[in-house]
């Protein structure tokens, strides 16, 4: 599987990176290797088989909904790089 | 002996006795952290102060606890309130936790005395500590190579004494790769057996926290603490846990065991493969039963975990955007200020598994290439749940080779994946399993054991592993610093 550096572009946008033009070409080159490595999964036929997306066999896990202690809205901002009362601060995002 | 170079089962004991204090055995780890770290970095961050404090405290109280006064290192993925948290990343290089993990929490309750954060692979996203945004923890064996990952700095400080044991995690082999390439012994327990409650998330269905000791009874008495049910964590099982030490000292007769024959394959090191074969072969005369297995789609498991633990992971870490904790790069514009935080605050491995994870997720491709891992998932847990109908553990080397150099393969990021090949599948079938100290080879490096177990049958591995641990001497071995 041939990943261009367009596609790098698109995928980089999607996860919010912001890539250099080395790093997009080493990525294509890379993700291509990788890509073409993965691809022997499709010498096994998997008609039928139920996916596995967690080993477990739990399904929802619920609790009764009553109000538990939880972390105070102070101790909770603390590490918040811009706050502004109990807010986190962020650019403009209408114009 | 110097304090430093106990045991946890020993440290206990003389710290029960008052053949030593808590004071005694922290300061004397302490110091043994000043005088080798220097070489090994195993430590993001040393907490002197907290570690003395907290053994002062300990030392002051009459109560009689499981763990009183033992200093272990914590893997630095593990949340500690009030402690930094790093998870080796330059996007959380500064933050500190506003709560406890349930593993910690559990170990404070037991009365542990934190003395450090350990050094691993960014997000625990590699297989030698070179993708930490800090720096490289050295294989205490021989600083030139690497002491495995993403664990690496657990594992290092262990077989340096630079602490009496630690905690690791392990995602695709991130607690035994390392424990194999250290000497030591690292345990991987059943997926659910132990909360993931404030461990920072790589791959939320394959994720598991765990002990790395310097014996096999060590490890089973920290699996006493840590494991069990966790009403934070929703994946935690609701499965009674046993006392890991009942079985250490059963004999093994009549257990049957199953070496894979797919492990036993090309790119094997043939000093790995005759360490192994010998510690086979020490078993079965202890009445092991012994017969060869096949796990016939071991081949794939690479392939499969490298599309689950990436789709996981470019999910995971969406939540690093600079808005609510971590670093934060100004910009003009929100979207800006996204782009230019994760693209300064990730190293170049966890962009590449983002951006591998985001592809294979992205529309049109997430049949091909998502769906399809899941289902190979499926053979994959199949093959063992076939074996284990007929044997009672699997056994296998736990690397291909020993530890290799640093920089040998961070330019290759397809053949440092291979390195997991014998320890990948197990978290995809979410089985525990254990790596032992089996030999060294004629380098003088280590060589680990495999021993692998059904779902929620830590006891058997542990008794497996255990038996043979007394009867070689590997173990006993430590590094010159």
């Amino acid at each position: 599987m041939k990943i261009s550096r367009a596609d790098v572009e698109h995928i980089a946008m999607l996860a919010r990176l912001k890539l250099t033009e080395e790093e997009k070409d080493t990525y294509s080159e890379q993700l291509s290797k990788i890509l073409d490595y993965i691809d022997k999964l499709n010498q096994l036929d998997t008609t039928d088989v139920e996916p596995t997306s967690h080993v477990l066999q739990i399904t929802n896990v619920f609790r009764d909904d009553e109000p538990a202690k939880s972390l105070p809205t102070d101790k909770a901002l603390k590490n918040a790089p811009d706050r502004k009362d109990n807010f986190y601060r962020v650019p403009r995002i209408i114009e | 002996m110097e304090p430093y170079r106990l045991k946890l089962k020993e440290a206990l004991e003389a710290i029960k006795n008052s053949e030593l204090s808590p004071v005694e055995l922290t300061e004397a780890v302490l110091s043994r952290i000043e005088a080798v770290d220097e070489k090994v970095k195993a430590y993001v961050t040393v907490t002197k102060e907290h570690a003395l404090k907290r053994a002062h405290t300990l030392e002051g109280s009459n109560e009689a606890l499981p763990l009183k006064g033992i200093p272990l290192a914590i893997k630095d993925n593990l949340c500690t309130e009030g402690i930094r948290t790093t998870c080796s990343s330059r996007i959380l290089e500064n933050f500190v936790p506003p709560y406890e993990s349930t593993v910690t929490m559990r170990l404070l309750d037991a009365g542990y005395v934190l003395v450090g954060k350990t050094n691993l692979d960014e997000f625990a996203m590699g297989s030698s500590t070179e993708n930490s945004g800090f720096f490289t923890t050295r294989n205490p064996w021989d600083t030139e190579r690497v002491p495995g990952g993403s664990s690496g700095g657990s594992a290092a400080a262990v077989a340096a004494d630079e602490c009496i044991a630690a905690i690791g995690s392990d995602t695709g082999g991130s607690i035994r790769q390392p424990a194999s390439y250290c000497g030591v012994v690292g345990l991987k327990p059943t997926y659910g057996r132990v909360s993931r409650f404030g461990l920072v998330a790589f791959a939320s269905s394959l994720d598991q926290i765990g002990p790395i000791t310097k014996t096999v009874e060590d490890a089973a008495i920290l699996m006493n603490i840590i494991a069990g049910h966790d009403l934070r964590d929703s994946t935690s099982a609701e499965v009674e846990c046993p006392d890991f030490t009942s079985t250490l000292g059963r004999d093994i007769k009549g257990l049957r065991a199953g070496i894979p024959k797919e492990y036993f394959s090309e790119g094997l090191d043939s000093e790995v493969e005759e360490a192994v074969k010998k510690a086979v072969s020490v078993l079965e005369q202890e009445g092991l039963e012994v017969e060869e297995i096949s796990l016939p789609h071991t081949e794939y498991a690479v392939a499969t975990y490298y599309i689950l633990a990436t789709s996981e992971a470019s999910s995971n870490l969406a939540r690093y955007d600079g808005v609510k904790y971590g670093l934060r790069v100004e910009a003009k514009s929100l979207l800006d200020m996204y782009l230019e935080t994760r693209s300064k605050g990730f190293g170049q491995e966890v962009k590449r598994r983002i951006m591998l994870g985001t592809y294979a997720l992205s529309a049109g491709y997430y049949d091909a290439y998502y769906r399809k891992a899941q289902q190979v998932r499926t053979l994959i847990k199949r093959d063992f749940e076939d074996a284990f109908k007929r044997v009672d553990v699997i056994i296998t080397p736990t690397t291909p080779t020993v530890a290799f150099r640093i920089g040998e393969k961070i330019d290759d990021p397809l053949k440092m994946y291979l390195n997991d090949i014998y320890t990948i599948s197990v978290n995809l079938a979410g089985i525990p399993a254990i790596s032992v100290p089996c030999g060294f080879n004629s380098e003088g490096l280590p060589v680990g054991l495999q021993v692998i177990g059904r779902a929620f049958d830590e006891e058997t591995i542990l008794r497996v592993s255990h038996h043979y641990e007394q009867l070689t001497e590997w173990h006993k071995r430590r590094p010159e610093l």
